[in-house]
């Protein structure tokens, strides 16, 4: 009973903020709605006793991706008129696009993966079940390999970043924090030696 | 004790109350949720104390090792006890003032920014075990609670300098952003060696994880691991010798230039309920919580919340310490500590946590 109407809550809000974030005319809002969505995402895996997968959401979207997203749409000047100029010109091949996406996720998690019969077997586990253990015992045994080809392409995704900004070479003066902290005193002060002059 | 006392409130005060008030059908979750409103207010009452009264600590402390007096004026009723009733003049005195919101400032995010700043904070304390029967929720993955919900503080600094319409609160909340961002990941790496060497991801078990004594604890085993994870809390939170987010010096007061009264205050309250919240972790994931350190001498060695709220103590000391007697870091060299640094520390100590606790190394991981 409770749980029924925290899930609807939650399911309310996911979709409300969900169509906050592409209706509202200030990008940084935007950014701000579709953190809200992911909480109540996450709200809603918790109610499935997902709570690994709930948390790791909002540790791994709302506490640094979205930090980043927020960072980089604030430093932007964004003008939404512009980009708003063609909306009915573009509105036909977004249906068509919108509606070849609905089909495709109909198709792959249609109602034969949702029906009741499928709900039904969903196991209820004690309290002492550890979600996280189980995830993290399937990750490294059955899922092995997709795992570790996976944790490489990210690899090479972190290097080719790195690369990217580091394509000039560097031309300008940086302080090298070793030497300064190598820094003697005799090599900066030199003490001279001289007698007292008098007139 | 404490558990008697509450089984007294259960029983004389709150059934009777839940069984005249609301029908007998749902008696049961009106106790429930009654029982876990009144765990939260005694969390959060004491909490709240502590961080009022920190401020006042922070300053005699400061002082003292300046060689100053600190806060001496306010007294309770008429007697000066060392300037004791200074927090609550300064309660007062802040309730009172106004708040004023900038012109071209984003109205909605700015009133919201200094309680998203706040409420994480708040929120973390959930998981927090005081004993190994005195906590609120004793989930499995405390840890990664506590992860995520510290690393939610930083939306309230990014949002109070965006909306404030102020160069200087933007750049503030710029500064804050990168360095929370970093130093995360050697935090989060940090609690990795910590959970590699208890095996569990619930606060209770790491620090049973720890039972023996003073050298037990996992603070020797993963004493690279403690020095990041605490210097990283110090830098998380926006204090001294990190504090470039406010940078007085540089950008007057950082995010938060824009903020007056209450508002201004709720922003002071978080600062204060992170620090504090950061000791807490230290102390229950490397120096064993409620553990004493005498474990084995009878009188001496009996675990006790008393030995979690010293620790708890120590470390906040450590926090007024460093802001009194560092100068703060320049930003680039945040930056190259925290990526440059701490980053491969971390790395390197977390691979030696495993191989110590696959080969069985004593006297810890026996």
């Amino acid at each position: 009973m409770i749980e029924q109407i925290v899930f609807y809550c939650f399911a309310a809000m996911l979709i409300f903020s969900a169509g906050m974030v592409v209706s509202m005319r200030n990008p940084v809002v935007s950014v701000l709605f579709l953190v809200l969505s992911f909480f109540s995402c996450a709200a809603i895996w918790l109610l499935l006793q997902a709570e690994f997968l709930a948390i790791v959401l909002i540790l791994v979207y709302v506490g640094a991706v979205m930090v980043l997203f927020l960072f980089v749409v604030m430093m932007l000047d964004i003008n939404m008129t512009v980009l708003r100029e063609g909306f009915v010109k573009f509105l036909p091949v977004g249906i068509g696009v919108a509606v070849l996406m609905l089909i495709s996720m109909g198709l792959i998690v249609g109602s034969s993966q949702f029906d009741i019969a499928a709900v039904a077997s969903v196991a209820q586990h004690d309290p002492g079940y550890s979600n996280t253990k189980e995830l993290g015992l399937a990750l490294y045994t059955n899922y092995l390999y997709p795992f570790e080809i996976a944790g490489i392409i990210l690899l090479v995704a972190i290097i080719a970043a790195i690369s990217l900004t580091m394509r000039k070479p560097r031309t300008h003066k940086t302080p090298k924090p070793e030497k300064q902290v190598s820094v003697k005193r005799k090599d900066r002060v030199r003490l001279v030696k001289m007698k007292a002059e008098k007139e | 004790m404490i558990e008697i006392v509450y089984e007294l409130i259960r029983n004389g005060l709150l059934q009777p109350l839940v069984s005249m008030l609301v029908p007998a059908a749902i008696e049961v979750q009106a106790l429930y949720m009654l029982e876990i409103l009144v765990k939260i207010l005694a969390i959060l009452i004491p909490v709240l104390f502590v961080v009022a009264y920190i401020t006042y600590v922070e300053r005699k402390v400061i002082g003292f090792i300046q060689g100053r007096i600190g806060p001496n004026r306010v007294g309770v009723f008429g007697l000066s006890v060392w300037g004791l009733g200074q927090p609550i003049a300064d309660a007062l005195k802040v309730i009172f003032k106004e708040i004023i919101i900038p012109s071209g400032s984003n109205k909605f995010l700015f009133i919201i920014a200094p309680v998203l700043s706040f409420a994480p904070s708040l929120a973390a304390w959930a998981v927090i075990p005081f004993s190994d029967t005195l906590v609120l929720a004793d989930i499995n993955a405390g840890l990664l609670y506590i992860l995520a919900l510290t690393s939610l503080a930083v939306y309230g600094v990014i949002i109070a300098g965006w909306a404030s319409n102020s160069k200087y609160a933007f750049l503030g909340a710029m500064r804050s952003a990168a360095q929370i961002v970093s130093y995360e990941i050697a935090m989060g790496f940090a609690l990795a060696g910590v959970l590699i060497a208890a095996g569990s991801l619930n606060l209770g078990d790491i620090v049973m994880a720890q039972d023996g004594s003073i050298i037990h604890w996992f603070w020797l085993p993963l004493f690279p691991l403690y020095v990041v994870y605490f210097i990283s809390g110090v830098a998380e939170t926006n204090r001294a010798p990190f504090d470039v987010a406010e940078g007085e010096s540089e950008i007057v007061a950082g995010f938060h230039v824009e903020y007056s009264g209450m508002a201004f205050s709720i922003f002071f309250m978080a600062e204060y309920a992170n620090m504090i919240m950061i000791a807490v972790l230290t102390s229950l994931l490397f120096c064993g919580g409620w553990l004493s350190p005498f474990q084995g001498i009878p009188v001496l060695g009996e675990p006790s919340i008393i030995w979690l709220l010293m620790k708890i103590s120590f470390f906040l000391f450590l926090f007024l310490w460093f802001r009194a007697t560092f100068p703060r870091y320049r930003y680039d060299q945040i930056m190259r500590l925290g990526w440059k640094v701490f980053i491969p520390i971390t790395m390197v100590w977390v691979v030696v946590v495993a191989v110590l606790v696959v080969a069985q190394v004593g006297p810890w991981f026996n």
